[in-house]
């Protein structure tokens, strides 16, 4: 490696504690920290742009209201209508604007200079979202099926000779309602993650290369530097597809907890 | 490699911070709700009212079209009955037209054939009278020319008259005569 010849400071690779930055205050053993702030920050921002947006109501809308009606057209149209069919997505379509939103705003953040964090990139609020839509893709199944109805939907697909039900219980029930959870929290989760890291990696190599090895490094950093850049953009398009990715898999799941057998 | 080292550590990237979970929960719960209760209606209202509006004024555009179209069968039937109308009047001034020339001949005519006969009337009053002093004064000259001739006074008046009646008689069958012959 370069930077183990002859070497003043031996670079570290970012952790994940330099994605745990110290919290903000404590009250107790309940520590918040800027992933929370920015949490709440999103909440704030699609809250009050959406509200803000709609305000006037007018018939011909204005900048503002024409980008609000574009970002809820867009989810009641492509996602929640199209996926789950004009008969069922009513209900729903709260559930996924806010879902696609919120994850969108969060994901930004990593985008963000300063902010610079992607709130999904810690597991928790990942599980939270992913468990969030389990319980309400269950209960939206329950209470349009039946328990029974609901469990054979998700376990008995139609069109299969008797015998290989023996087989195929108990794989789509492990598919659908153990594994279905818990990849649709890691995918959020691991992108995010992922990118926050490979970003942090090419910024804080970029840096040491330039700081601490000087010469031949700064050479060196341009191609981490370009590297960086390409990565950051890169992030980006990850974070807009990972939050439609999360809302589309929601609408998919409620589709087929309320959709009639076929 | 110290991310493998602090996974071992126990600081596993999957391990969730559970105050995380919960104000993530919060967060998103509370988005919901505001969600549900003022953004999700607003945009639906707006999109509602904009399809009525669209619809109305469509709604609204067909009827004006509807009216113009009933103004113009209206216009249409208008023009249709004054161009009979006047074609009747044209065909009631012709007619009478007719009527009053041919009044006028059968008037003209009736005038002519009037004149004609009063003029036959005359002549007949005047060919009479000619006839009658004729008849009187040549049965004078007559008289007294056969008087002078035969030298004889034929005072006797009677006898006088029925000779010349006679020799009138003659006459007229003579001229009837000569006339048929004529013609």
């Amino acid at each position: 490696m370069l930077e183990t010849g002859h070497v003043v400071a031996e670079y570290q690779a970012p952790t994940i504690e330099d994605m745990h930055l110290p919290d903000l205050f404590h009250i107790g053993s309940f520590g918040f920290g800027k992933q929370m702030l920015l949490m709440l920050l999103a909440v704030a921002v699609v809250a009050v742009f959406f509200m803000a947006a709609g305000r006037r109501r007018s018939m011909v809308p204005g900048k503002m209201q024409f980008a609000g009606e574009m970002g809820y057209g867009f989810v009641r149209n492509s996602l929640a209508k199209d996926i789950i069919g004009v008969h069922h997505f009513k209900p729903f379509v709260p559930l996924l604007f806010a879902s696609f939103f919120f994850i969108l705003v969060n994901n930004l953040w990593g985008s963000i200079p300063f902010l610079q964090l992607p709130t999904f990139s810690h597991a928790g609020s990942a599980y939270f979202m992913a468990g969030f839509a389990y319980l309400c893709w269950i209960a939206a199944g329950i209470k349009n099926k039946g328990l029974g109805g609901f469990l054979k939907a998700m376990t008995m697909p139609s069109g299969v000779p008797p015998a290989f039900y023996v087989i195929l219980i108990p794989i789509e029930f492990l598919s659908n309602l153990i594994i279905r959870p818990i990849t649709h929290s890691l995918r959020l989760f691991a992108t995010m993650f992922a990118g926050h890291m490979a970003i942090m990696v090419a910024a804080s190599l970029t840096a040491f290369l330039i700081q601490e090895v000087g010469g031949f490094g700064i050479v060196a950093s341009l191609f981490s530097g370009v590297f960086g850049i390409f990565l950051f953009f890169l992030e980006l398009l990850i974070q807009a597809i990972q939050a439609y990715v999360f809302t589309l898999l929601f609408a998919v799941y409620l589709q087929g907890a309320v959709a009639e057998a076929h | 490699m110290s991310l493998l080292m602090a996974a071992e550590e126990g600081a596993s990237p999957l391990r969730p911070d559970w105050w995380e979970v919960l104000i993530t929960g919060l967060g998103f719960l509370i988005l919901l709700y505001i969600v549900v209760k003022f953004i999700a209606p607003t945009f639906e209202k707006i999109y509602q009212d904009r399809k009525e509006a669209i619809e109305g004024g469509l709604a609204k555009a067909e009827k004006a079209q509807a009216e113009a179209a009933a103004a113009r069968e209206e216009y249409n039937q208008q023009l249709e009955s004054a161009r009979l109308e006047a074609q009747k009047i044209r065909e009631d001034a012709r007619a009478e037209g007719e009527q009053i020339v041919a009044e006028h001949k059968e008037r003209a005519a009736t005038e002519a054939a009037r004149i004609t006969e009063n003029a036959q009337k005359t002549i007949q009053a005047e060919r009479s009278a000619a006839l009658v002093s004729l008849r009187t004064e040549v049965g004078t000259l007559a008289t007294e020319l056969a008087s002078k001739i035969v030298g004889e006074s034929l005072n006797d008046d009677e006898r006088s008259n029925r000779v010349v009646d006679r020799f009138l008689a003659d006459l007229e069958s003579s001229q009837q005569r000569s006339a048929g012959a004529t013609k």
